[in-house]
């Protein structure tokens, strides 16, 4: 009886050994990964970080009215015009070469993790994904615009995922901050030119303040170049 | 001596549960492995927090205090003893009733689900049902032909 006292504890000690090892396994993996990234902001631009860079474009060079965009990627009002109005505004203004479109950041201060995914689409841009890359963040601003710094920065790494970016390039992009820059310079000029809220669309020297519409983008569209008649 | 260890197996569980969820709370972990849950909606709210400290180190220090109490409930000495599975049953039985009012802010106050909430209920009440087992004495009881 004694015996298989003793090998019923030994077996409870080894399963308890076990329960020991991978619970400690799992903790150590999860705590021990990457500190999140951290993408600073005021930092002092300089000529390198906007050589041959005034935003993001879509549509042809040949449109004949160009659209300024200056937005936040965690701003609510940002994301519902990229929901709503945005799909209208692409096919029909953007693809059918009315609109060129040119996405400019504009990270605003009380959102703590705008430079991040600024930042992140940036860094998407160098390997080509910048669009799809720039969807996924809209798509999945509520999972990430409250989430905690490293929970935020997982997210959005795993919407880098998604659109295909070479991971190991888009983490030495995200720790170096190297665009840290030119999102600064954007919000710079954006400032300059009297931005002080997202979205704001400049349009022929002009900012529109808001979430404009399809129909009213059109209009104005339609104004400045008149479509030509068959 | 059973119900005893199947305690300190689910203490131990319960309390790298706890320490993961404390993890996450003082930043050290980013994501929760939450699939579809809500467990940062739960984690981040003020309710993660109960008289001032976090419900996650409660349970972690909880846990903790359980194993202890169950691995001293299984030394030889104290095999035919009851009070050790009494005071984990009453201790457990504290825990049951502190994961029912967690519950019940998660599913109508806060309106959010965090799985590992709901894992560390369970595990703590099949802390519970064996520590009553324990002081039953029902594993001891020889079995009739």
């Amino acid at each position: 009886m004694a015996t298989t006292a003793a090998g019923g504890m030994n077996r409870f000690y080894l399963v308890l050994a076990a329960v020991v090892v991978i619970g400690l396994a799992a903790l150590g993996y999860s705590a021990l990964r990457p500190s999140p990234v951290s993408i600073p902001a005021n930092v002092t631009v300089v000529a390198a970080d906007t050589a041959g860079f005034r935003g993001y474009l879509l549509g042809s060079a040949s449109a004949p009215v160009e659209v300024t965009d200056y937005a936040d990627y965690q701003c609510p009002a940002c994301g519902t015009f990229e929901a709503v109005q945005f799909p209208d505004i692409q096919s029909r203004l953007i693809a059918g070469g009315r609109v060129r479109w040119r996405y400019r950041d504009f990270p605003l201060n009380q959102h703590q993790h705008a430079r991040l995914a600024a930042h992140a689409a940036a860094c998407a841009d160098d390997q080509g994904k910048y669009w799809p890359m720039h969807r996924f963040l809209y798509e999945g601003q509520s999972d990430w615009a409250e989430a905690s710094d490293r929970a935020a920065s997982d997210e959005i790494r795993g919407y880098a995922r998604s659109a295909g970016v070479d991971l190991g390039k888009y983490d030495a992009c995200m720790s170096s901050a190297k665009h840290a820059g030119r999102i600064q310079a954007s919000l710079d000029e954006g400032e300059k030119l009297g931005v002080n809220s997202t979205p704001t669309l400049l349009i022929a020297g002009r900012l529109y303040p808001g979430v404009m519409t399809y129909d009213g983008l059109r209009h104005l569209v339609d104004s400045l170049a008149p479509p030509s008649k068959p | 001596m059973k119900a005893r260890m199947a305690a300190a197996l689910l203490s131990l569980v319960g309390l790298f549960v706890a320490v993961y969820l404390y993890l996450y709370k003082i930043g050290r972990i980013g994501t929760l492995a939450c699939g579809t849950g809500s467990c940062e909606a739960v984690q981040l709210s003020r309710w993660s927090r109960f008289l001032g400290v976090d419900v996650a180190l409660i349970g972690a220090v909880g846990y903790a205090g359980l194993f202890l109490l169950a691995m001293i409930a299984l030394q030889p000495a104290l095999a035919g003893r009851r009070w050790p599975a009494a005071w984990l049953a009453v201790l457990s039985g504290i825990g049951v009733l502190f994961s029912l009012y967690l519950s019940y802010l998660e599913l109508f106050v806060l309106h959010a689900i965090c799985r590992w909430c709901v894992g560390s209920a369970l595990i703590i009440t099949a802390v519970f049902i064996a520590s009553l087992v324990a002081v039953r004495g029902v594993e001891a009881r020889p079995r009739r032909a």
